[in-house]
């Protein structure tokens, strides 16, 4: 053999020994306890079936930006990448996230239901497998709002009744829906209102009306720590986040389920993948969003599962053992009165309503 | 022999002729030097200026509308912007060509959240049209203008193409209009409606409160700067720990603690209540305004004002003072007319430091600044992270770029830029 030859095998064989190190993954998700919830529903039984390391990377609150980065400079190093549903649609609008047929690539319910009808209309864009739906949502103080504890959307604009700061997010979606809904305009005219310039400044009105008592969020963890020290007496936030604050840290604060925006949360995987990483990605996507695994996720967080199949087999936390089927946006006694976010609407009007409503902000 | 030597060039000692030997052994010694910094030079063209270059040409790059739908674009200039009408079949014929091609490639959608950034609904009008777009043949289903019609009524209207139309230019001016409050128009730039102008808005605000926020700095560190100038040595390092050590310790930390000592039931608060200065229900409001962005900001930046203060006052003699009170100065007089001048330059280059990174700041405004605190920082990055519109982003930074080099040759100017020292 030439030392050439050997080199050649010495080379050779490094590279299908890295390739073989090489069994890993990136999985980008938003981080805390959702993040944990993931690696213990799906991550860890994954890793334990097929050997893949899973490696986690907080950073979904960038994803968009960072995957178009990414994907100029001809590098994409996540496989798999947890994002809102409109975000997905962004993604795949720009060629960036790759599409999905649900019915070959994701696993059939156990009794035999595909994929798409288990989904249903969550499945909102070609390219989004749906994971759990969660919803922003109200939480208030129970001691500092008088006797008769708000029951309604509309206390939140009530001053009178609920004196007091509440926290509202630092954007026009939600808010808006919100607003139009307490100024008298009917569930389902509320984004044929929001489409007119009159309707927007109407919404914007009537937020003018509690403007000098909310204080903006921009993270899901800001209300949740203004109800804890008394800063606000009521603010919007995911309702997961308030999970933890009323079961697992036992402060005296309370759901306002009423007219709660459902919204959806769940994966994309990026376009621009060797053939070895997007089959292996696939194959994570197929396992972890089964009937089982979204039923097991509910375990450790409370939001509901997008398969109607995972429903029934939601059962107690794993820590608290508490039942967490009433916990979920989805139960019936909570979901009385939902709220749908367009997302065909928010995809048109995001950046002119949201650009009246940073000027509006900055007056 | 010897008329010979006189009339030709002087010749080095290797017979080559002086003059060139000279060039040659002056272009090996650059060559030399250019190596040794080469490293650092290849390393701040890669990392730094081309990265920051093509950034600053995102803000006028516009080569996307023309790429995806070239036929159309084409097409359109003999269409009358100003007729009101909407184009011919032709327009119609070549745009369904162009969007089978770019359908094909996923660019359609692409393009759709490009002009919706100047026209609303743009987005969904291309998502939804290219899904049954796809399903036309160029050759057999034309003529395509009732089509198109029919699929949308939007395709109808004149204003979808003057859209079009007025943003296929290549290389346009219209992210730098948008940054301004205003927009391209088929007419020309014109402002925005009055309900969306907010950048004009936030770049004063950006500037005012940066030179707030130097300012209270200066005021701040000038005392501080001057005991530790004058204390021993072994006091002044001690207490030189205490101006690192919040120094070292994380942004995000610092800031949250300002969250919590400001906020209405937060530690200030409280205390002053206790005390009874302040009443329980008219608690101070420091926080989620331009005052907590001040306040936290002024905290932050500190240590880089009272550094080079420092540094610049250690070098003063003690000696000045006293000589200008030994000829009749009184304290104000020794200080105002001979300490002060010469501690200017670390005020100008405490100043340049505090002013220059409080513009560009983004995490303590977003924290602690609600919605009369934040900074035009704040907007750019929204227009990275959230709403894509990375043009706009682009000329929001360069339009800050240039600011801070405006002011930066208006300080040379005045003040003298030699007249800034570290120490």
């Amino acid at each position: 053999m030439s030392t050439k030859t050997k080199l050649l095998a010495i080379v050779a064989a490094s590279v299908a020994a890295s390739s073989l190190v090489a069994e890993e993954m990136t999985i980008v998700s938003w981080g805390g306890a959702y993040s944990k919830s993931q690696l213990r529903a799906y991550h860890e039984p994954y890793s334990e079936k097929s050997g893949v390391t899973i490696i986690n990377d907080d950073s979904s609150a960038e994803a968009v930006a960072k995957l178009r980065a990414m994907n100029e400079a001809g590098n994409v190093t996540w496989d798999v990448v947890d994002v809102v549903a409109a975000d997905a649609i962004r993604l795949c609008d720009e060629g960036l996230a790759m599409e999905i047929d649900a019915d070959t690539q994701l696993a059939a319910a156990p009794d035999g239901t595909s994929a798409s009808d288990d989904f249903g209309d969550l499945l909102v864009s070609d390219c989004f497998i749906p994971q759990i739906v969660y919803s922003t949502t109200f939480g208030y103080r129970t001691d500092l709002v008088g006797d008769t504890p708000p029951s309604n959307i509309c206390d939140v604009f009530d001053l009178e009744a609920y004196p007091g700061k509440r926290s509202l997010e630092k954007r026009a979606i939600n808010n808006m829906e919100w607003a139009l809904l307490c100024d008298g305009v009917a569930k389902d005219d509320v984004y044929s209102v929001l489409e007119t310039p009159e309707g927007q400044d109407q919404a914007l009105a009537k937020l003018d009306t509690i403007k000098d008592s909310v204080v903006w969020w921009s993270a899901g963890a800001d209300t949740p720590q203004l109800l804890a020290d008394g800063e606000v007496i009521m603010g919007s936030t995911y309702n997961g986040r308030l999970f933890s604050v009323i079961e697992e840290q036992k402060q005296p604060v309370a759901m306002l389920w009423d007219a709660q925006v459902f919204d959806l949360d769940g994966w994309i995987i990026p376009t621009g993948l060797s053939e070895e990483r997007k089959a292996r990605a696939l194959d994570y996507i197929m396992f972890a969003t089964d009937t089982q695994r979204l039923a097991d996720q509910a375990k450790y967080i409370s939001y509901g599962p997008a398969r109607k199949s995972s429903a029934p087999l939601v059962g107690k936390h794993a820590d608290l053992g508490i039942d967490m089927a009433p916990h979920m946006p989805t139960d019936p006694e909570n979901a009385k009165n939902t709220f749908l976010y367009n997302y065909e609407f928010w995809a048109d009007y995001r950046d002119d309503i949201e650009t009246k409503f940073q000027a509006w902000l900055a007056k | 022999m010897s008329d010979e030597t006189q009339s030709g060039p002087v010749l080095a000692a290797d017979g080559t002729p002086l003059k060139q030997s000279l060039a040659r052994s002056l272009r090996n010694q650059k060559m030399r030097a250019l190596a040794l910094i080469g490293p650092l030079l290849i390393f701040v063209l890669i990392s730094f200026v081309i990265p920051i270059g093509s950034m600053l040409f995102r803000s006028v790059e516009n080569g996307m509308v023309e790429q995806t739908i070239p036929l159309t674009v084409e097409a359109l200039k003999d269409w009358d912007i100003d007729s009101g009408e909407s184009p011919n079949e032709a327009v119609y014929q070549a745009f369904v060509e162009d969007m089978i091609v770019a359908i094909e490639a996923k660019k359609h959608t692409r393009l759709g959240t490009r002009l919706n950034y100047e026209q609303t609904g743009m987005s969904s009008l291309f998502r939804k049209s290219g899904r049954k777009i796809k399903r036309l043949d160029p050759q057999a289903d034309a003529p395509f203008k009732d089509k198109l019609i029919d699929i949308d009524k939007k395709w109808g209207d004149a204003q979808t193409w003057a859209v079009i139309k007025t943003h296929s230019v290549k290389i346009t001016n219209g992210y730098f209009l948008n940054a301004i409050d205003m927009q391209r128009t088929p007419e020309g730039a014109q402002a925005q409606p009055e309900d969306k102008r907010i950048l004009i808005t936030l770049f004063k605000r950006t500037l005012f409160m940066s030179l707030v926020i130097t300012f209270s700095c200066i005021m701040l560190a000038y005392p501080v700067a001057w005991i530790l100038a004058n204390l021993p040595m072994r006091t002044a390092n001690m207490l030189m720990i205490l101006v690192l050590l919040p120094f070292w310790t994380s942004l995000l930390v610092r800031t949250s603690a300002w969250k919590v000592m400001l906020q209405q039931q937060g530690v200030i608060n409280e205390v002053l209540v206790w005390l009874g200065i302040v009443a329980d229900d008219a608690r101070l409001v420091m926080i989620n305004n331009q005052l907590g962005t001040i306040i936290a900001m002024t905290h932050i930046l500190l240590p880089f004002m009272i550094l080079p203060m420092y540094s610049v006052m250690q070098t003063i003699q003690p000696t000045y003072l006293r000589a200008a009170k030994s000829m009749g100065a009184t304290n104000w007089t020794a200080f105002w007319r001979v300490y002060f001048p010469l501690s200017v330059p670390g005020i100008g280059a405490g100043s340049i430091l505090v002013f220059i990174l409080s513009i560009g700041y983004y995490i303590t405004p977003e924290i602690v600044g609600g919605t009369k605190g934040v900074f035009i920082s704040n907007r750019i990055a929204y227009h990275i992270s959230s709403s894509l519109n990375w043009g706009l982003a682009a000329a929001l930074g360069t339009i800050l770029l240039a600011v801070v080099l405006i002011l930066y040759w208006a300080y040379d100017k005045i003040v003298g830029i030699d007249n800034v020292k570290l120490g």
